[in-house]
C-alpha cells in the first residue's frame, strides 16, 4: 500500500511532465515558431483544448500526497515556500495569457499575452526542473522532519547551499531545454505549414544540446548525490530507464520517421530519465542532509485511511485516462487558427 | 506583527474569497448552461444557439479565473498549514485527491470539448458535454465542500498511535451530514450567484435598448435569458433560505452552540431567545447596543420551539469561544438580510414576467442591474460566518488554528507572498472586468454567429 503511494505519486507527476510538459514547451517557442497572428493562434489552437486537463496531472499528485504522504507534501511546500510561490505565480500567469487572449482584440493586449506566455512558460519549467534537482541533491530536515531552505546562498552544493545552487539551476536550465525540445516535436506532429517547418527546425538544433545536457547531468547526478550510485548498484536493472531514454533519444536522430513517432520518442526519453531517478530514490522522497531523518515511505498516512484512498484510485485512473482518450481523438487531426478563435 | 499566523490568515482568507469570486458563479451558471443547450439543440432557433453561446463564452472567462486562482489554494493548504495538512492528510487528504483525479480532469477535459467541438461534436455530444460539465463541477463543489464540512464537524475519523488523523469510516466522511446540508445550501447559493448575473447583464441589454432602440439586437437574447433567471432565481432564493439555510442554523445550534452565541450577539443563556434584527455587539460591555429584536424567533430557530434555552457566550470557556464576534455578527446578519430582500425581489420579477409586463418596467430592470453584488456578499459574507465561527479552531474541538500553521515559515516570506497576491490578483481583477464589460458590451450577436450558426469564421490576421 506505501510503495503504491509512491508510485501514483510518481506516475502522475511523471503524466504532468510528459503531457504540461508539450504545451509548456510550445508556450516557450510560441513568438519563435509563431511570426502572425494566424500562426499564434494555430500555436494555441494545438494546446488549447489540453493544457489545463494537462495541468490538472500537478493538482492529483498534490492530492495523492496530501492522502498518502502528508508530512512530505506538507515539509517539502512549506521548506520550499518562495520557490513553491513563484510556482504557482507562473501557472497563473501562463493560465492567464492563454486564456485571456482570445477574449481580447487589441493587437498590442495579445502581444503582450504571448510574451507573457512564453516568459510564464520558461519560468514554471526552470522552477520545476530546479525543484527536480533539490529533490535529488536533498534538503536539511530537522529531528521533526520540517526543513527550510532560503532561494539562494552559496550557489555551491552543501549544506550553506539555498534552493538554487549550481547543481539545481543546471538540472533547471536542462528541463527548459528538454521540454522546448519536446514541444516543437508536439507542434510538428499539431500543426502544418510555417509552424511546423519552425518547429522542426527548432526540434533540430535542441536535440544536440539536449544530448549534452543529459550527459553531463548523467554524471554530475553521480558526484551530487552517492546514494544514487549505491542504488544503482544494489539494483543494477535500474539501468534499463538510461537505456531506455537514451533509444528514446536516438530514434530522434533518424531523419524518416513521422511526426507522431517522434514526439513519442520524447515521451519515452523524459518518462524514461524520471523513471530512472524515481527508482534510484526509492523509498526515499526527500533526502536529509541535516540531522533528522531520510523522508520515506515509512511517513505514510496511517493504514486504514491508505485502505479507503487506494480503492478510489482503481476507479479514478481508468475513468481519467478514458476522458484523455477521448480529447485527444476528438482533436485528432492538425490543429487550425480556426479553432483557436472564441468560437465562443 | 512578526507572528506568522496572522499573515498566514491574511494570505488565506484574501485568496479564497478571491478564488470563491469564480466558481461559485460557474457552478450556477453550469446548471443553466445544460438548459440553454438543451433548448438551442431542440429549437434550432439562432437566438437560442447564441444566448448559450453567449453564457457559454461569460462561463469560459469565470473558469479561466477560477482555475488559476483555485491552483494557489490546493498549494496553500500545506505549505502555509502544513502542520495541519500533515497532521489531517490522513483524512482530508482523501477528498482532495478525489477532487483533483476527478471533478478537476472531468470539468477540464469537458470544458475543452464544449468550447472546441461545437462544429466537430454532434448535438447530442456537445449536449453531453454540457452535462459532463456540470456533474464536473457540482462534484468538485462536494469534495471541497465535504473537505470544509469536516473541518467544522468532524466525523469518521479516529487517532493513530502518533496522534495524527487515521480515517475510521469512510462513507461517514464522505457523507458527514453537516456536510450534505451545507452543500445544498452552497450549491443553490451558487445557482442563485448565476441568476442575478444572467439577470443584471440581461437587464442592462434591455435598459440599453429602450434608451437607444438603434441598440435592441441583444433585445430577443435578454428577454429569453432573464425569464430564464427569474424562474431559476426564485426557486433558488427560497431554497437558500429555505429548507437549506435553517437547516443549516439548526446544524451549527447542534454543533457550534459558541459558534452560534457569537453570530447572533448572544452574551447571556436563557430561555425564550431573541433574534437581533439589527444590532451593534458591544464585546466589551458584552451587550448588543440599540437593538431592534424579534422575541422568542433564536429559539425558534435553532430548535423548533420559542421557548428553548439557547446558551450565550457566557456558557463558554474564554479560548472556546470565537475570536471575531464583530465581524462574525455582522457577517451573519448580511447573509440572511440580503437573503432575505433577494426573495422578495425575484417574487416581484416573476410577478411582473406572468402580468407580461417586466421587459418594459425600468425601475425593475434598474434594481436588477444594480443588485448583481448582492449574491457576492451574501456569499462571501456565509463563508466568513462560516469561517470565522469555526475559531479558534481549524478542525472544531479538535485542532487549535494557532498550531496549524508551517513551523519554519517566518512571518517576512508569507508577507512577501501576500503582497504578490495582492498585486497579482489586482491586475487579474482589472482584467477580468475589462474583458467582461467588453463582452457585456459587444452582446450575444456577434460576427462568428452573424455568418451562420455552424461556421466559425477565422479573424483575418493583422498585417
Ligand atoms: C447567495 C448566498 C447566500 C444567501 C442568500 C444565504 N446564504 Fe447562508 N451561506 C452561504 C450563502 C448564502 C454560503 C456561502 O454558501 C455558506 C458559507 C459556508 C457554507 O457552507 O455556505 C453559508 C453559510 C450559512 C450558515 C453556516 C454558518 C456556519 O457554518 O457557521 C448558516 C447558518 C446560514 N448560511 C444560514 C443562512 C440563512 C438562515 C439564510 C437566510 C436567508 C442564508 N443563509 C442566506
Ligand atoms: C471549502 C473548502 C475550504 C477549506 C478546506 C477551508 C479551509 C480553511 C483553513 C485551513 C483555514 C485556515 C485556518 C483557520 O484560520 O481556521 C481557513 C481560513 C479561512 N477561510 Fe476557509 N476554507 C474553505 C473555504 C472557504 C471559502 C470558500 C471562504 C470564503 C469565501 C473561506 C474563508 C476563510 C477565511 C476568511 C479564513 C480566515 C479565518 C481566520 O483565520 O480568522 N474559506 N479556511
Ligand atoms: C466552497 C469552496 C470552493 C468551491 C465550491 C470550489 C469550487 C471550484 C470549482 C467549481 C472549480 C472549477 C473552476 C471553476 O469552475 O471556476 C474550482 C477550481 C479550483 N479550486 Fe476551488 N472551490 C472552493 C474552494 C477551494 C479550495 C479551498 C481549494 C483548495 C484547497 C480549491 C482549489 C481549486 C483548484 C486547484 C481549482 C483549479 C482546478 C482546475 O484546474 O480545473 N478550491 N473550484
Amino acid at each position: 500500500m506505501r510503495e503504491l503511494g509512491f508510485f501514483l505519486a510518481v506516475s502522475f507527476l511523471a503524466a504532468f511532465a510528459l503531457l504540461d510538459g508539450f504545451d509548456l514547451g510550445a508556450g516557450m517557442l510560441h513568438r519563435i515558431v509563431a511570426r502572425d497572428e494566424r500562426e499564434r493562434r494555430t500555436v494555441l489552437a494545438a494546446i488549447g483544448p489540453y493544457w489545463d486537463a494537462n495541468e490538472v496531472w500537478l493538482l492529483a499528485a498534490g492530492g495523492v500526497l496530501f492522502a498518502f504522504y502528508p508530512a512530505v507534501l506538507a515539509a517539502g511546500l512549506s521548506g520550499f515556500y518562495l520557490a513553491i510561490f513563484l510556482l504557482v505565480w507562473g501557472l497563473i500567469l501562463r493560465g492567464i495569457s492563454i486564456e485571456l487572449r482570445h477574449h481580447g482584440d487589441e493587437p498590442l493586449f495579445k502581444s503582450f499575452l504571448d510574451s507573457l506566455f512564453v516568459l510564464a512558460s520558461t519560468g514554471i519549467a526552470l522552477v520545476l526542473g530546479a525543484a527536480l534537482g533539490n529533490i535529488i541533491r536533498g534538503v536539511p530536515l530537522d529531528a521533526d522532519g520540517w526543513f527550510a531552505l532560503p532561494l539562494f546562498g552559496t550557489f555551491w552544493p552543501g549544506p550553506q547551499s539555498g534552493t538554487l545552487d549550481i547543481y539545481t539551476i543546471s538540472v533547471g536550465l536542462f528541463t527548459v531545454a528538454a521540454l522546448a525540445h519536446h514541444g516543437a516535436h508536439f507542434l510538428v506532429w499539431k500543426t502544418e505549414g510555417a509552424v511546423a517547418t519552425r518547429s522542426a527546425r527548432l526540434a533540430t538544433l535542441l536535440l544536440p544540446v539536449v544530448v549534452v545536457g543529459a550527459i553531463a547531468l548523467f554524471g554530475a547526478t553521480f558526484i551530487v548525490q552517492p546514494a544514487l550510485q549505491q542504488a544503482f548498484w544494489s539494483r543494477p536493472w535500474i539501468v534499463l530507464f538510461p537505456l531506455f531514454a537514451a533509444a528514446g533519444l536516438g530514434v530522434l536522430f533518424r531523419k524518416a520517421g513521422s511526426p507522431l513517432g517522434k514526439f513519442l520518442a520524447s515521451n519515452v526519453f523524459l518518462g524514461a530519465s524520471l523513471a530512472g531517478i524515481a527508482a534510484g530514490l526509492f523509498p526515499v522522497f526527500l533526502r536529509s542532509t541535516g540531522e533528522g531523518p531520510n523522508l520515506d515511505l515509512s511517513m505514510a498516512a496511517p493504514p486504514e485511511s491508505l485502505a479507503a484512498i487506494a480503492p478510489v484510485f482503481l476507479v479514478g485512473i481508468p475513468l481519467a485516462m478514458f476522458w484523455f482518450a477521448m480529447l485527444f481523438r476528438i482533436h485528432r487531426g492538425k490543429a487550425h487558427a480556426a479553432e483557436g478563435h472564441d468560437g465562443y | 506583527m512578526s507572528d506568522p499566523l496572522f499573515w498566514h490568515r491574511i494570505q488565506f482568507a484574501f485568496t479564497i474569497v478571491f478564488h470563491y469570486l469564480f466558481p461559485q458563479l460557474t457552478m450556477g451558471l453550469a446548471l443553466l448552461l445544460v438548459i440553454l443547450w438543451r433548448r438551442a439543440h431542440r429549437s434550432e432557433d439562432a437566438i437560442d444557439r447564441e444566448t448559450a453561446r453567449f453564457w457559454t463564452k461569460v462561463f469560459g472567462l469565470n473558469f479561466a479565473l477560477g482555475v488559476v486562482t483555485g491552483i494557489p489554494m490546493e498549494f496553500q493548504l500545506a505549505a502555509n498549514w502544513g502542520a495541519f495538512a500533515r497532521w489531517s492528510g490522513g483524512v482530508v487528504g482523501q477528498t482532495l485527491a478525489m477532487e483533483g483525479l476527478f471533478a478537476f480532469m472531468l470539468e477540464s477535459a469537458f470544458l475543452g470539448l464544449l468550447v472546441f467541438g461545437e462544429k466537430r461534436l454532434s448535438k447530442r455530444m456537445h449536449f453531453a458535454a454540457s452535462c459532463a460539465l456540470f456533474v464536473g463541477s457540482w462534484l468538485s463543489g462536494y469534495f471541497i465542500v465535504t473537505t470544509n464540512a469536516f473541518l467544522q464537524h468532524p466525523v469518521g475519523h479516529a487517532f493513530a498511535a502518533n496522534g495524527r488523523l487515521r480515517m475510521a469510516s469512510f462513507p461517514t466522511f464522505l457523507f458527514n451530514p453537516w456536510g450534505l446540508v451545507q452543500y445544498a445550501h452552497t450549491m443553490v447559493a451558487s445557482v442563485v450567484t448565476a441568476s442575478f448575473v444572467v439577470a443584471a447583464i440581461s437587464a442592462l441589454w434591455l435598459l440599453r435598448a429602450s434608451t437607444a432602440p438603434e441598440d435592441s439586437r441583444a433585445r430577443p437574447h435578454a428577454e429569453r435569458s432573464l425569464a430564464l433567471a427569474a424562474h431559476v432565481g426564485l426557486i433558488a432564493s427560497i431554497l437558500v433560505a429555505f429548507p437549506t439555510g435553517d437547516l443549516h442554523a439548526k446544524m451549527v445550534a447542534k454543533h457550534q452552540p459558541a459558534t452560534l452565541a457569537a453570530m447572533e450577539g448572544r452574551f447571556e443563556s436563557g430561555a425564550a431567545a431573541p433574534l437581533a434584527l439589527i444590532g451593534q455587539p458591544n464585546v466589551k460591555e458584552k451587550r448588543l447596543d440599540n437593538p431592534i429584536v424579534l422575541p422568542g424567533a433564536l429559539s425558534f430557530l435553532a430548535y423548533g420551539t420559542f421557548h428553548a434555552d439557547v446558551p450565550g457566550l457566557d456558557a463558554f470557556p474564554e479560548n472556546e469561544r470565537p475570536t471575531n464576534i464583530e465581524a462574525l455578527y455582522y457577517a451573519f446578519h448580511l447573509m440572511a438580510g440580503i437573503g432575505t430582500l433577494q426573495i422578495g425581489l425575484f417574487a416581484l420579477t416573476n410577478l411582473l414576467l406572468w402580468r407580461k409586463r417586466l421587459f418594459q418596467t425600468t425601475s425593475i430592470l434598474w434594481a436588477h442591474l444594480l443588485a448583481f453584488p448582492a449574491p457576492y456578499i451574501a456569499t462571501t459574507a456565509g463563508w466568513m460566518t462560516a469561517e470565522l465561527g469555526r475559531q479558534p479552531w481549524i478542525v472544531y474541538g479538535l485542532f487549535r488554528t494557532a498550531d496549524g500553521a508551517s513551523p519554519k515559515v517566518h512571518a517576512g516570506s508569507t508577507l512577501f507572498t501576500l503582497l504578490g497576491f495582492c498585486g497579482l490578483y489586482f491586475v487579474l481583477g482589472l482584467a477580468f472586468l475589462y474583458l467582461l464589460f467588453k463582452m457585456i458590451n459587444h452582446g450575444p450577436v456577434g460576427p462568428a454567429a452573424s455568418r451562420g450558426a455552424e461556421t466559425i469564421a477565422p479573424e483575418v490576421p493583422h498585417a
